[in-house]
């Protein structure tokens, strides 16, 4: 194939979809030893498999937003430049996540947490990042109005850098000789980055909403670039939330507090437009990308909720390290990251399904997602009645107090392998005879 | 004649806020306590130890990280626990977890990163209080 005719944008969507289907397989596998604790672990263990589940579902995200912002900007683009840079930036892409994965393999750790892998294989990861924002600048350079997701690609393309850059301090000792300070740029750091890929799929959905609509308005009103702000600030501001309990400076918690407390501003305008988005959903019910974006719609007002009352210190000293913690980092991810990365595959893949049977997989999928949801959410309230009690039982006793949930977890975890795995296969099987229609 | 704000003013002025926010944290690393005894060197240390057998998939510091094993900032200053219960977990591993074969350099700094952990502070939520505006401070 020549050059000009690749299609960045599903080159990158396409290995997004891989990366789906990886951590729907290493996800299973890693449940499993909550309730088989022997199952591998004298082989690959619970310790190379967490982070080979963590790194694929971020793979996917991050891959599918930067997928998502090359479908709309590289359209009718023939750019031999971007094509190059762009194609430069997936192989070194595709060379970091094999790096990756064969060193979580052969334990081959020494990252931190959600990044656990050698740090050497971060540097391809940054030289890839910093060639997509070159090809982002080149791409929008010609854009004289930009509307909002416009603005909010641009904010997670440049913090996400920043953020990924911050990650590796600890490599100077400086930084992770000082114990508190260097937690607290970890925590830093993993709030930002969120908030970076955040940016970039919520920007993502305005876009394709305006699209389904077929309405420009939303991306350019007032209210939208007053939501984008407040979305900036929190991811600026809002990570202290993660950090009550450490012994850190005291105005870094109660910054972090008083900025997530903004976010009830999200929620409110939720509730307020509740009944205008009913009818959208009427109307656009039919088309079946949209389905998902209705589901990503309803799981933000369920997370969201949550993240709120999360977010108030005397409600996070019950749910802190506890399971709820996982559901609602499990809620947004599937919920509303996934859902809204399906809408952006389904549409630019062009496929506008009408049977039956996608229809019974896609609620099959909400089901398992609330059965999966809710479990850890009743494992981390038994968790967090336990962190608190006077007379704590031991902590092995806990956890297997915890089986039953376990068990429903896992269940409902297969029930997602098997729905979003159908979901991605569908997918991929189209890629090659999909054709652009954005 | 008016200033007009438009999007890029605001968001420059937000990074700018942003950037300066973050130099302020890496420029006061908050001083953990007083005549402590640990090397801070030999911690450092040991937090690559921590890092590269990935202690932190199973075990959390102040509740923050995996789910699978108990919380760690305190183990060196538990009752019935401490260095050498720690030792013998590594070595011996558990239903869930592996034995480890750490070398002796190793195993030092990683029991001293664990009591930098431990004279940082208590993790155990117990020893929190409310305030008024629903903060969380250490009793």
């Amino acid at each position: 194939m020549r050059i000009s005719g690749l299609h960045i944008g599903k080159v990158f969507l396409t290995t997004a979809i891989c990366m789906l289907l990886l951590a729907l397989v290493f996800g299973v596998v890693s449940a499993s030893i909550y309730i088989f604790p022997d199952f591998l672990k004298d082989n690959l263990g619970f310790i190379s498999l967490r982070p080979m589940h963590v790194s694929a579902a971020m793979f996917w995200i991050i891959l599918g937003a930067t997928g998502c912002i090359y479908c709309v900007l590289e359209q009718g683009s023939t750019d031999k430049r971007i094509k190059r840079t762009g194609l430069i930036q997936w192989v070194l892409w595709v060379i970091s996540i094999i790096g990756i994965m064969v060193s979580y393999c052969i334990k081959d750790f020494g990252g931190r947490e959600y990044w656990e892998f050698n740090p050497i294989w971060a540097l391809p990861i940054s030289t890839a990042w910093v060639l997509f924002l070159i090809n982002f600048y080149r791409l929008v350079k010609k854009i004289s109005t930009w509307p909002v997701y416009i603005w909010m690609w641009l904010t997670g393309v440049v913090f996400f850098l920043f953020t990924f850059l911050e990650n590796y301090l600890w490599l100077i000792p400086y930084f992770r000789e000082h114990f508190i300070t260097d937690m607290t740029i970890q925590w830093k750091v993993n709030g930002s980055l969120v908030g970076s890929w955040n940016q970039i799929i919520y920007g993502t959905a305005i876009f394709l909403m305006d699209r389904i609509l077929n309405n420009k308005s939303t991306g350019s009103s007032k209210l939208a670039f007053g939501l984008y702000f407040l979305g900036l600030f929190n991811l600026m501001f809002n990570w202290g939330h993660h950090i009550y309990t450490l012994p850190t400076e005291p105005y870094i918690r109660y910054i972090g507090y008083a900025v997530s407390m903004t976010e009830w501003v999200f929620f409110v305008k939720i509730v307020m437009t509740w009944r205008a988005s009913l009818s959208i959903v009427q109307r656009n019910y039919h088309y079946f990308p949209y389905r998902f974006i209705m589901a990503a719609d309803i799981w933000i007002f369920i997370n969201m909720g949550q993240a709120i009352l999360m977010s108030i210190p005397a409600i996070n000293m019950y749910t802190h390290g506890t399971h709820i913690t996982v559901a609602h980092a499990m809620g947004t991810t599937i919920g509303i990251n996934t859902m809204i990365l399906l809408a952006a595959c389904f549409t630019f893949f062009n496929i506008e399904e009408k049977s039956k049977y996608l229809n019974k997989i896609f609620w099959a999928l909400q089901i398992s997602l609330v059965i999966f949801w809710t479990s850890l959410n009743l494992a981390g309230v038994k968790k967090g009645i336990w962190q608190l009690s006077a007379h704590q039982e031991s902590y092995s006793k806990m956890m297997d107090s915890l089986a039953p949930y376990f068990v429903t977890f896992g269940l409902a975890g297969i029930g997602l392998l098997l729905t979003l795995g159908t979901l991605g296969i569908v997918l991929l099987k189209s890629t090659s005879a999909s054709t652009s229609n954005v | 004649m008016l200033l007009q704000v438009k999007p890029r003013h605001i968001f420059f002025a937000l990074s700018a806020f942003f950037v300066a926010y973050s130099v302020s944290i890496y420029m006061r690393p908050y001083s953990i306590a007083e005549n402590i005894n640990f090397n801070k060197a030999k911690a450092g240390e040991g937090k690559l130890v921590w890092q590269k057998y990935n202690c932190q998939s199973c075990h959390q510091l102040y509740s923050l990280g995996g789910y699978l094993g108990p919380d760690l900032t305190n183990v060196i200053s538990h009752p019935g626990k401490g260095e050498l219960f720690v030792k013998a977990m590594i070595a011996s591993g558990t239903k869930q977890m592996p034995p480890f074969k750490l070398s002796d350099k190793e195993l030092s700094a990683l029991l001293e990163f664990l009591k930098a952990a431990d004279k940082s502070g208590k993790a155990d939520l117990r020893n929190f209080k409310t305030d008024y505006f629903g903060m969380i401070e250490a009793k």
